[in-house]
């Protein structure tokens, strides 16, 4: 029964609120009963048949049964599958250390770039900035980072190219820059074309013609963080006009 | 025991502010009247292999003063707030983490403790570290009369004959730290404690309207 979850969403909840699971008083006798299973994500725990909030912020819901917390951290926690940019930090055997943000440094093997054998390793120098994604991630193990996916392609994933700006952004602003049709995209494309490269872990990086509107989309970027979609649009619109 | 239902409990003007600081990953200065604090959270981050604790997260306090070293004083209000902490932070879900809480004073107008209390709370909220519940800080003076001046600024707390400050938790309102001076009856003890109850209700309440103002943006 999450109907005390849906006429919370989209409100903002605090550490220790909770929903408590009471069944229907009532059971209807010809529909058949079924189990309905919650999903909890980030900022939600489970306490025997309550669910407990740990972190502030918005709940969201997701069709059909996930419920999630979304909030403006900062602090990035690895998890399993999540793409990241990691910097290189040392390179030690078979493995290199990277540093993704996390409270520990993931290791890469060198065997995780695709077409790498043991004759023949990749070029990746410290640092270098990669692009990756967890494979294992929990917070009593070391995290793992690999730079293929299932089927052995790079996929978009591996070493940086020269250029570019790397910058840090808070981890709500990196979800609502990955988030399906997201809005700060499109309005982004339609100003200036760019490479964009964003990381689960709060890390953007951005390639634009020159040097100039490299930093133009940072700074554009950096400046999304705590605005609504109208002052955006309206900054937006300044900047095609040559206000920067 | 007297019920204190009836009775008004004045704070004075709160303000508070998450996020002000770009550096750490969490940040509020929280303002009781005059009293002002200003905190940082940093963490989970990388710990030093002497502090590692193998099953959940190592929190570390520092309370800088306005103007010189920090004294016996200031480590004692370290232990209270880290104590404080630990009792609602979820640490075991960062085993061999570090977080650090630093916590400037900015200006002491009385009722310090529950000022740092009440600013610490704000800026592990803002880092996202997972808490099992809030908590508040409520200080609470008995004057020579036997009144109960809750939040009571320096010039109060000076006339007072005991100054209690309590930390009260969110879920079921209980006391999860106190610190007491002075001489009071185990009657007042209870009243203070009732009356800290009450007033924390007052505070969780702020706590939700500024975190929802932060949020405001993203709705």
């Amino acid at each position: 029964m999450y109907s005390c979850f849906k006429d919370k969403i989209g409100e903002v909840l605090l550490p220790g609120d909770e929903f408590s699971f009471e069944t229907d008083e009532t059971i209807s006798l010809t529909d058949t009963v079924k189990a309905e299973k919650v999903v909890c994500g980030p900022g939600l725990r489970r306490n025997g048949d309550q669910v407990l909030v740990c972190k502030s912020g918005v709940l969201r819901h997701k069709q059909p049964n996930m419920f999630w917390i979304d909030s403006q951290q900062r602090r990035y926690v690895p998890a399993k599958g999540e793409s990241v940019i990691g910097i290189v930090t040392a390179k030690s055997g078979d493995v290199f250390k990277v540093d993704v943000g996390g409270s520990e440094q993931a290791t890469l093997s060198y065997l995780a770039f695709e077409g790498a054998t043991k004759r023949n390793r990749p070029n990746v120098q410290v640092g270098d900035l990669v692009f990756c994604q967890f494979i294992i991630a929990n917070k009593d193990m070391e995290p793992e980072l690999v730079c293929i996916d299932s089927a052995g392609r790079a996929n978009g994933m591996g070493v940086f190219g020269a250029g570019g700006f790397l910058f840090r952004v808070s981890l709500g602003l990196v979800r609502r820059l990955l988030a399906p049709r997201s809005d700060i995209i499109s309005d982004l494309e339609k100003l200036l074309p760019c490479e964009l490269v964003v990381g689960m872990n709060g890390r953007v990086w951005v390639k634009a013609g020159s040097v100039q509107q490299t930093l133009v989309v940072a700074n554009l970027l950096e400046s999304c963080e705590n605005m609504t979609a109208p002052q955006r649009q309206a900054l937006f619109r300044r900047v095609a006009q040559g206000a920067l | 025991m007297e019920e204190c239902g009836d009775t008004n409990i004045t704070l004075r003007e709160f303000g508070c502010e998450q996020s002000l600081l770009s550096r750490p990953d969490g940040s509020s200065s929280f303002m009781q009247g005059d009293t002002s604090v200003l905190a940082g959270v940093y963490g989970p981050a990388e710990v030093k292999v002497s502090k590692e604790i193998y099953d959940r997260a190592t929190l570390e306090v520092v309370i800088q003063p306005k103007v010189g070293l920090s004294s016996v004083r200031e480590r004692l209000q370290e232990q209270s707030v880290r104590e404080t902490c630990e009792a609602a932070l979820l640490a075991s879900l960062h085993p061999r983490s570090s977080l650090t809480l630093v916590l400037q004073l900015l200006h002491d107008d009385g009722s310090l403790l529950s000022c740092y209390l009440n600013a610490a709370c704000m800026a592990l909220m803002d880092a996202g570290l997972p808490m099992s519940c809030l908590f508040c800080g409520v200080t609470c003076a008995v004057n020579a009369e036997g009144q109960i001046i809750t939040d009571p600024s320096a010039a109060q707390e000076k006339e007072s004959r005991a100054l209690m400050t309590f930390a009260v938790e969110s879920t079921e309102h209980r006391v999860i730290m106190s610190s007491t001076r002075g001489s009071f009856s185990v009657h007042e003890l209870q009243q203070c404690i009732a009356v800290s109850q009450k007033a924390s209700e007052k505070i969780f309440q702020f706590y939700r309207d500024s975190v929802r103002r932060r949020y405001s943006k993203i709705l």
